[in-house]
């Protein structure tokens, strides 16, 4: 397949102090281009560190970082975060502006775009994350969810090549972090940019492409959302859990019912079960 | 210590153009070690509720009787300190409570303030640390330098130190990573049976609710919705679907698998290989039909 | 949730006094504090309540409002106005009782200057009531930015007002949370000895530091993320646009200014 490396993680290690463990350990990956890979791990794997690198808030003590052809370094920064958008975990502690578009022009004031072109964008954007009607809403009348949606918008806004929702639904209530999910579904059929997710829920990584799955900030395993499923005890192993679909394939397969895949959902399984029904 | 709601309402910011009732004629009992879990959206009156269950609000009408404690909107009974030693509250993220030097000191607040001899504290102390899965040494660090699920367990460590009899926790599990909430909530469920607790679980998971509660109350827009027993609350799933609210997977799934192949799978609290047995055998009975 | 005390004075409201550019408001507030102090006769003093009188008017900002507005300075008001009653001694003896007489110069002058000091108060707080702080905020840069020449820091100086405005709401909800925390671990923030309840500020004060340093690590990380670079070549949403009414008003301004003059002695 002829598809177009976007981000590029050759060797990277990284640590905060001088003599502080590694929290990232020769980390090596690629992401292509209209790719949705999801990374996770649990509190401490270091999943959170590789979002920071990826537009240089933090830069690689060891091995280097390309982001579209461009090498991660102090002279690039700037160009870099153009093209990768980042919403973080504390839906109040990025919220910068006074009312919602405000906000969703921060971004774009801050690279001198033009009034009238800012206002098309801020409706463009804040449409795609069905924001539209909270225009001159105060961030401290909206829900976790949608202070989460607003984010979103305002990195769409600068039109990025890559988003990274970096733990984007952690601190969300169930009503929120559907929300989300639902939104960042929406974008990345519409916009057609790579998308990182990290999380530590497993039910999140349902629909990536592919996941990376970070463990004592090494890469543990780089495979499919179906693959990964399968490694019930590795997966208990490294801290994190296993959704409820694979445990009851895994238990099936245990009782002889001959599953072939890893389901991903409900419907999925029962499926195979009524295949497997209609054959006996 | 029993719980007892009777016709609680509450209205925030009585007699202002501000006013908003957020808990409407609220009546519901939890027995004395019981382990109810209170479920709803986020605005639905959870959070205030918390603050009736030690004193932090009044009700505006109604009452409450907590123990020997009773709680009207006539004013604060004058053992209202009493009844907070007894009612420890886990607020969500309650790391945000820390601030002293020492972890030793901080879990010691708590204590210190009801008066108890610091003796009694570090024996407490001693007691617990195990208990919340922290090591010893870390008593005499600053809890700043912990790692987030650490201040966590400080934090829940310094509510249990009071020796509260009730024990009110507040999403608990909020922010930590699968491991760390399973840990987390195993350990709650042990000392509430091992000291025979009465527990209030605020929670937004079905999973929770059904895994640790003996009862749970529903509440929607300040009102109490529904209550009962998790099995038969989650038998009316079209109910929960009304107010926005699902069910726990597991029966979400033998609900499908049901109406699938016209079977009536029940979930009676089956470990998962015992369920796996039973969706094998109605396989293999409904081949031979 | 205090609405009132979260927004600050603000009342919404769609008045041609609303709509006016702050700018605008902000330089008529700003002249009518100097020239209050030009008033020195009935007339004058008559032409500048009925000015203010009017402007309450048209903000259709309920009396209660403003009222609330001037709670706080009434007593220094009657302060005033006593001040000058008795120290006063001009004009006709009206009382004499012995140890203080009051003269006829003494009421005149303590009720110029309560009324000087309440016209002050009424049109600079009408301000506040009309104008969103965002927008007092965006007057304030841009009436600034001439100084932008002596390297005075404008934009960072606009920027952190208004983060701050931002999170004021946050904060005190934040405050909120953390008092009601401590107070379920036994502290008692309302009774007890002085010297306890400032102890038992301790356990409020340190966890919002605490919080308030986090959260400005993580403003400060997201604005970078998002490309902030100081106010170096940004462009801005928010625009001021001095109007038609504005200049009709600013006009009438001057005229009662001229009018001032004319009229004083």
């Amino acid at each position: 397949m002829d598809r177009k490396k976007l981000v590029e993680f050759k060797n990277v290690s990284f640590q905060y102090e001088e003599e502080g463990a590694l929290v990232l350990n020769q980390v090596s990956f690629d992401i292509y281009e209209g790719e949705w890979v999801a990374i996770i791990g649990h509190n401490g794997s270091g999943k959170s560190t590789i979002a920071k690198l990826l537009n240089g808030l933090l830069m690689p003590k060891d091995g280097e970082i390309i982001v579209d052809g461009k090498r991660v370094d102090d002279d690039t920064v700037w160009d870099i975060r153009k093209d990768v958008g980042m919403v973080f975990q504390n839906p109040d502690n990025q919220f910068v502006g006074a009312t919602v578009q405000d906000d969703v022009a921060f971004g774009m004031e801050n690279r001198g775009i033009p009034r009238e072109e800012m206002r098309e964008r801020i409706q463009r954007t804040l449409s795609a994350v069905r924001m539209q009607d909270y225009l001159i809403t105060e961030p401290h009348r909206l829900s976790g969810g949608q202070k989460q949606r607003v984010a979103i918008a305002s990195v769409l806004a600068i039109a990025p090549k890559v988003l990274i929702l970096d733990e984007a639904t952690a601190m969300l209530d169930p009503t929120g972090r559907k929300e989300i999910m639902h939104t960042v579904n929406d974008i990345q059929e519409s916009e057609g940019l790579s998308l990182i997710t990290i999380t530590h829920d497993l039910q999140e990584i349902v629909q990536a492409d592919r996941v990376i799955v970070m463990n004592k900030g090494q890469i543990w395993e780089e495979t499919t959302p179906r693959e990964l499923f399968l490694q019930r005890e590795e997966l208990r192993e490294i801290g994190l859990d296993v959704p409820f679909v694979a445990q009851l394939t895994d238990e099936l397969r245990k009782q002889g019912v001959p599953l072939k895949e890893a389901a991903l959902n409900h419907e999925e399984l029962l499926e195979e079960l009524w295949k497997f029904n209609s054959k006996m | 210590m029993e719980i007892q709601f009777k016709d609680v309402s509450y209205i925030y910011q009585e007699n202002t153009p501000f006013a908003h009732k957020a808990l409407e004629h609220i009546s519901f009992t939890v027995n004395s070690g019981s382990f109810v879990a209170v479920i709803g959206h986020t605005g639905s009156g959870k959070s205030t509720l918390i603050q009736h269950l030690n004193g932090l609000s009044l009700p505006s009408r109604g009452e409450i009787n907590i123990g020997d404690f009773h709680l009207s909107a006539d004013g604060k009974p004058k053992n209202i300190r009493d009844l907070r030693r007894k009612v420890g509250v886990v607020f969500q993220y309650p790391e945000h409570q820390l601030f002293e030097e020492t972890v030793a000191k901080d879990i010691a607040f708590g204590p210190k303030n009801f008066g108890v001899e610091q003796e009694e504290i570090d024996r407490r102390i001693e007691k617990l640390l195990p208990a919340v899965g922290l090591p010893k040494e870390i008593l005499e660090r600053s809890p700043f330098d912990l790692s987030g699920g650490q201040k966590r367990r400080v934090a829940i460590a310094g509510v249990l130190a009071m020796a509260p009899q009730v024990l009110v926790l507040d999403e608990p599990t909020a922010g930590l990573d699968p491991r760390g909430q399973r840990e987390i909530m195993d350990m709650f469920y042990q000392l509430h049976q091992e000291q025979n607790l009465t527990t209030v679980l605020v929670t937004h998971s079905m999973e929770d609710a059904l895994a640790y509660a003996d009862k749970i109350i529903i509440l929607n827009k300040g009102q109490k919705y529904m209550e009962g027993h998790p099995l038969d609350v989650f038998k009316q799933a079209e109910k929960l679907q009304e107010v926005q609210l699902g069910l726990p997977e597991v029966i979400h799934f033998l609900n499908q698998y049901n109406e699938r192949f016209g079977t009536s799978l029940t979930y009676q609290y089956q470990p998962m290989p015992e369920l796996a047995k039973e969706i094998k055998k109605r396989l293999e009975v409904g081949s031979h039909e | 949730m205090n609405n009132a005390l979260i927004i600050g004075q603000y009342v919404p409201g769609n008045s041609l006094i609303h709509r006016l550019d702050p700018r605008t408001k902000i330089t008529v507030v700003f002249f009518f504090v100097i020239i209050v102090f030009f008033a020195n006769n009935v007339p004058t003093y008559s032409l500048l309540t009925a000015f203010s009188v009017l402007c309450v008017l048209i903000s259709r900002v309920p009396l209660r409002f403003i009222l609330k507005g001037l709670l706080p300075v009434w007593f220094l008001i009657i302060f005033t106005f006593i001040l000058h009653l008795i120290i006063t001694n001009e004009g006709n003896l009206l009382v004499d009782w012995g140890f203080i007489k009051i003269y006829s110069g003494g009421v005149i002058q303590g009720f110029a200057i309560s009324l000087r000091f309440f016209l002050l108060i009424l049109t600079t707080s009408l301000l506040t009531l009309t104008t969103t702080p965002i927008e007092i905020t965006d007057a304030m840069e841009e009436m600034l930015h001439p100084l932008k020449k002596i390297k005075f820091p404008v934009h960072e100086l606009a920027l952190m007002m208004s983060i701050s405005l931002r999170f004021i709401p946050t904060l005190m909800q934040e405050t909120d949370k953390i008092s009601r925390a401590q107070a379920a671990r036994g502290v008692d923030f309302r009774t007890g000895p002085v010297k306890d309840r400032v102890m038992a500020v301790i356990p409020l004060l340190v966890p919002l530091f605490v919080s308030a340093f986090k959260r400005a690590e993580d403003l400060a990380m997201a604005m970078e993320a998002r490309g902030y670079q100081g106010g170096e070549g940004r462009s801005k949403l928010r625009e001021l646009h001095v109007g038609t009414k504005d200049i009709l008003v600013l006009t009438g301004f001057v005229l009662m200014l001229v009018a001032l003059f004319v009229l004083r002695q």
